[in-house]
């Protein structure tokens, strides 16, 4: 997609005897502000990316949080490659949560010129003036699988490539000769003629007097230095000896832990509690009321849980407090026999497809809702000390936190600090829309004039999530007398994100996508792949059945739907081929395979399934062909699939969210069941790469298709079709023709 | 009155009988390397070494160790003698094994202590020994890693 980056301008400035290369506003900007903070020393860098300084060292700061995706080295590759820095020279930083510009129109403006919509989960930013942010590559929200698509290749790309031209025309200055004749590599410029060679920290602040190009010239893969190849994660070694620094790890001078116990019913707010058994404990400092829960302060967080635990807070009845699953599912179902629907696609005639159809095949299809379970339990550490407010959390938008410390706390959003911190897992739990952590460490803290870390127990941190919803759906599918698949309609509950969820790639001449809205109480949450994952399931599984029904090979049905999408095509016959999908199986084995395009990105997915003799699900393998348009690091993207894939399949084989009495039934790793090595598959992963195509992302898009793919293994290994989530809920018997094969 | 060696220092700690060592060592002491998962002994997140068994510190209370010689992730290479890194750290970043990266102090105790008394491990005896919860889902690495580590008899 050709892209264009007019509405993007580099500024450069000296700092410290180096230069400093990032987003800015033409100079003399509009904005005072971009003016005055570019210049400084303290704070100019925030929304730039990249630093030289005279030792030679080149420091990439990186606006993303780490949550195991490899950002902040990704990142860093894209800048270094352009600017053809020497690797063993570049630093990496995290971006400490400050803004720039208070401008949020720029960020529509400029994802829209990209071609883009803004993400959904970004509108309350762009429309938020109090978030200040102008564009994208500022904001420092990682989510969506934004991070290498905007950041990398709009900010860190551009960025090192005008820089690196930059250093080119001060050396060819310097020596007086023309700039054609120097060339750049391992961060040095060379003047090729003379062979005379300059560094770029000897160069750094002399490139200050230029001006850096709005549109400097892009390498071509085939000039990648690092782009493209397995370079080591920067974030590791600190990994694997303890050293790395969780939120959960703040552990700032003088530092109390705060235990919370949050209304079980969602929205019910605290009537009463006696404090008396807590504070008569060892250790507790305080208990503190908040409008729906209760915390109790001590020295020592299992000291404050040990006295939380004496306490017997009184909730408020709620009109939910009967609302139970069972009464979820009813309400969808009524919803979709009655209430509006709402026209997402409507192609061709479906009515007349189904009037004229010589078959119909009908199914509903629903999942549970599921917790995130993040290694990592939400905490969040607030010291209010001075009129100011420091914050150590993990998160997925430093910024966002700032903005809801300092709303929450009464302070300036300037007064409030956010340290950058690892994150023990994100997958959409950490965004800070649904990061009720946050309010509560700062209502608690706020009490105080020393740090306290506010931290969940487990079942606190299953109980109080924002949720992926729960989702019914409905199809009728339209064959007409050959067997051919005519039309598709499908129904189901509340709106998308992405909008084209629930969108199947596949070529049929009479769509009509519909939803219906039938919201509950329980509060909505980004899951990995958000409503990819349910969506996928349903409409994988279903294009199984039509696939069977019609009495084609479930492989040979897709990819003749896949006609006029060559990119699918090739990942769904890539897949099929490096799983051998015409291969002779181990007797009781069966092949599934599903396919799903998201966030710019197609993956196909081949389960290889067998049913153990207590009647469970046994996943040996899954084959994963993925398309992301262009891999930055193979090694982190097919890390990336590795953990896409298991996250799905953990909830495809265990994932259940129950809710009884208005509140989350399921509350630790022993009723929440988690995959464990001994039933993580053999994962086989293949990048494919598309020229022409805009960069994917990989943090989610390996997740959706997984759950459909084993669900039609077993359909072969058993003649029971899937149409509900999780499999623990079956237990199998496989057919006889499958137990003497 | 809680008494322990930690990583070769030696701790008294007048505290309750019954916290969970999980706690002494994050709270009492700093040591944050061994992380809180769940609580109830299911994820694995917190395991150290007790005389060198692994151990779920968030179940184990301080008055079942008394005189102890624990061993946390902080203090792992420096007991092998292995400055920076011991083998199985090595493994861990040469096969890149990390993402999040919060099981995995955890994940090295176990691996570590199963290593001592089974050196070359089988899949099944590796699927049996190490329960420990990933939810980056690391687990195809981390199976390669310890394969790499077999000794050649």
């Amino acid at each position: 997609m050709p892209v264009s980056r007019r509405r993007f301008i580099l500024g450069a400035t000296v700092i410290g005897g180096g230069l400093l290369i990032g987003y800015a506003a033409t100079r003399p900007s509009k904005h005072r502000l971009v003016n005055e903070q570019l210049a400084s020393k303290q704070q100019g860098y925030l929304t730039t990316w990249l630093r030289i300084d005279p030792d030679n060292h080149v420091t990439v700061i990186v606006p993303h949080s780490e949550m195991g995706q490899g950002i902040l080295t990704s990142l860093p590759m894209m800048a270094a490659d352009e600017m053809d820095a020497d690797w063993n020279l570049v630093r990496v930083e995290q971006a400490p949560a400050t803004d720039l510009f208070a401008n949020g129109v720029l960020l529509k403006g400029f994802a829209e010129s990209l071609g883009f919509g803004v993400p959904r989960f970004l509108d309350r930013l762009a429309e938020a003036g109090s978030m200040k942010v102008a564009e994208i590559m500022n904001l420092q929200i990682t989510g969506g699988s934004s991070s290498v698509r905007f950041t990398g290749e709009q900010g860190m790309r551009v960025a090192g490539a005008a820089a690196r031209e930059m250093l080119i025309q001060a050396a060819a200055a310097q020596w007086g000769v023309p700039v054609a004749e120097c060339d750049a590599r391992l961060s040095h410029v060379t003047h090729l003629p003379s062979n005379r060679s300059l560094s770029y920290g000897q160069l750094a602040t002399a490139a200050a007097a230029f001006e850096p190009s709005r549109n400097p010239r892009l390498k071509q893969p085939a000039e990648f230095t690092l782009m493209g190849k397995p370079i080591p994660r920067v974030d590791i070694p600190a990994k694997v000896n303890g050293t790395a620094p969780y939120g959960i790890d703040a552990r700032p001078a003088g530092m109390l832990y705060a235990a919370v116990r949050t209304a079980p019913v969602f929205g019910a707010s605290l009537v009463s509690v006696d404090p008396a058994p807590a504070l008569s404990r060892r250790g507790v400092v305080k208990v503190v009321e908040l409008p729906d829960a209760v915390a109790v302060v001590a020295d020592n967080y299992w000291r404050a849980q040990q006295a939380l635990n004496q306490l017997q807070p009184v909730f408020a009845e709620t009109p939910n407090n009967q609302v139970s699953t069972e009464s979820i599912f009813a309400q969808f179902d009524q919803a979709l026999d009655n209430a509006e629907r709402n026209e997402d696609v409507m192609e061709g005639d479906m009515a007349d497809a189904l009037a004229t159809a010589a078959s119909v095949l009908e199914a509903n299809y629903r999942v549970p809702y599921l917790a995130h379970a993040a290694m990592e339990p939400m905490n969040c550490t607030v010291h209010f000390h001075d009129g100011k407010c420091d914050v150590w959390t993990g998160t997925q938008d430093n910024l966002g936190i700032r903005g809801i410390v300092a709303k929450v706390g009464g302070l300036q959003e300037t007064d409030v600090t956010v340290h950058p911190v690892y994150l023990g897992g994100g997958f959409g739990r950490r965004l800070p829309q649904t990061t009720n952590t946050i309010d509560q460490a700062t209502l608690i803290a706020r009490e105080f004039d020393v740090p306290v870390q506010t931290l969940w127990s487990r079942e606190e941190d299953t109980r109080q999530d924002y949720y992926r919803p729960a989702v019914t759906s409905r199809f009728r599918a339209a064959f007409n007398a050959d067997k051919q698949l005519i039309g598709w309609e499908n129904t189901y509950i509340g709106k998308n994100e992405p909008a084209e969820a629930a969108h199947t790639p596949y070529n049929i001449p009479n769509k009509a996508i519909s939803w219906v809205d039938s919201p509950t109480h329980i509060p909505f949450g980004s899951w990995r792949s958000v409503a990819h994952s349910q969506h996928t399931f349903f409409l994988e599984s279903f294009a199984d059945e039509l696939a069977h029904h019609a009495g084609k090979n479930p492989y040979q049905f897709r990819l003749d739907l896949l006609a006029n999408k060559p990119r699918h095509a090739r990942v769904l016959k890539t897949a099929a081929e490096r799983a051998n999908w015409e291969q002779n199986l181990p007797a009781g084995h069966a092949l599934g395979i599903a396919l799903q395009e998201s966030f710019g990105s197609i993956a196909a997915q081949i389960a290889e399934v067998s049913i153990a003799a207590d009647g469970s699900v046994q996943v040996h393998k899954v084959t994963c062909a993925v398309d992301c348009g262009r891999v930055i690091n193979p090694d982190t993207a097919a890390a990336q699939v590795e953990s896409g894939i298991i996250y799905g399949l953990t909830a495809a084989l265990y994932g259940q969210i129950s809710i009884r009495e208005g509140q989350v039934v399921e509350g630790n790793f022993n009723d929440y069941q988690m995959l464990h090595l001994a039933q993580s598959p053999q994962i086989d992963v293949v990048l494919l790469e598309s020229a022409e195509a805009s960069l994917g992302g990989l943090g989610e898009p390996a997740t959706p298709p997984v759950a459909a793919a084993v669900a039609n293994a077993i359909y072969i290994l058993t003649g029971q079709r899937i149409r509900e989530l999780p499999l623990k809920n079956y237990r199998f018997t496989t057919t006889p023709s499958e137990r003497t094969a | 009155m809680a008494q322990f060696t930690v990583n070769g220092v030696a701790h008294t700690l007048d505290i309750e009988d019954d916290m969970p060592l999980l706690w002494a060592l994050r709270n009492e002491l700093g040591l944050t390397g061994t992380k809180f998962g769940c609580g109830i002994a299911a994820c694995g997140a917190c395991t150290v070494q007790i005389n060198g068994v692994a151990t779920r510190s968030c179940v184990t209370p301080v008055s079942a160790v008394n005189g102890a010689d624990i061993t946390t992730i902080e203090g792992l290479a420096d007991k092998a003698g292995a400055e920076p890194y011991t083998a199985v750290q090595q493994a861990w970043i040469q096969h890149q094994v990390p993402q999040c990266g919060y099981c995995q102090s955890g994940m090295i105790m176990a691996v570590s202590a199963m290593l001592e008394s089974t050196p070359n491990p089988s899949d099944e005896q590796i699927d049996r020994t190490i329960s420990n919860v990933c939810r980056c889902g690391t687990y195809p690495r981390i199976r390669k890693a310890i394969h790499s580590l077999h000794k050649t008899a």
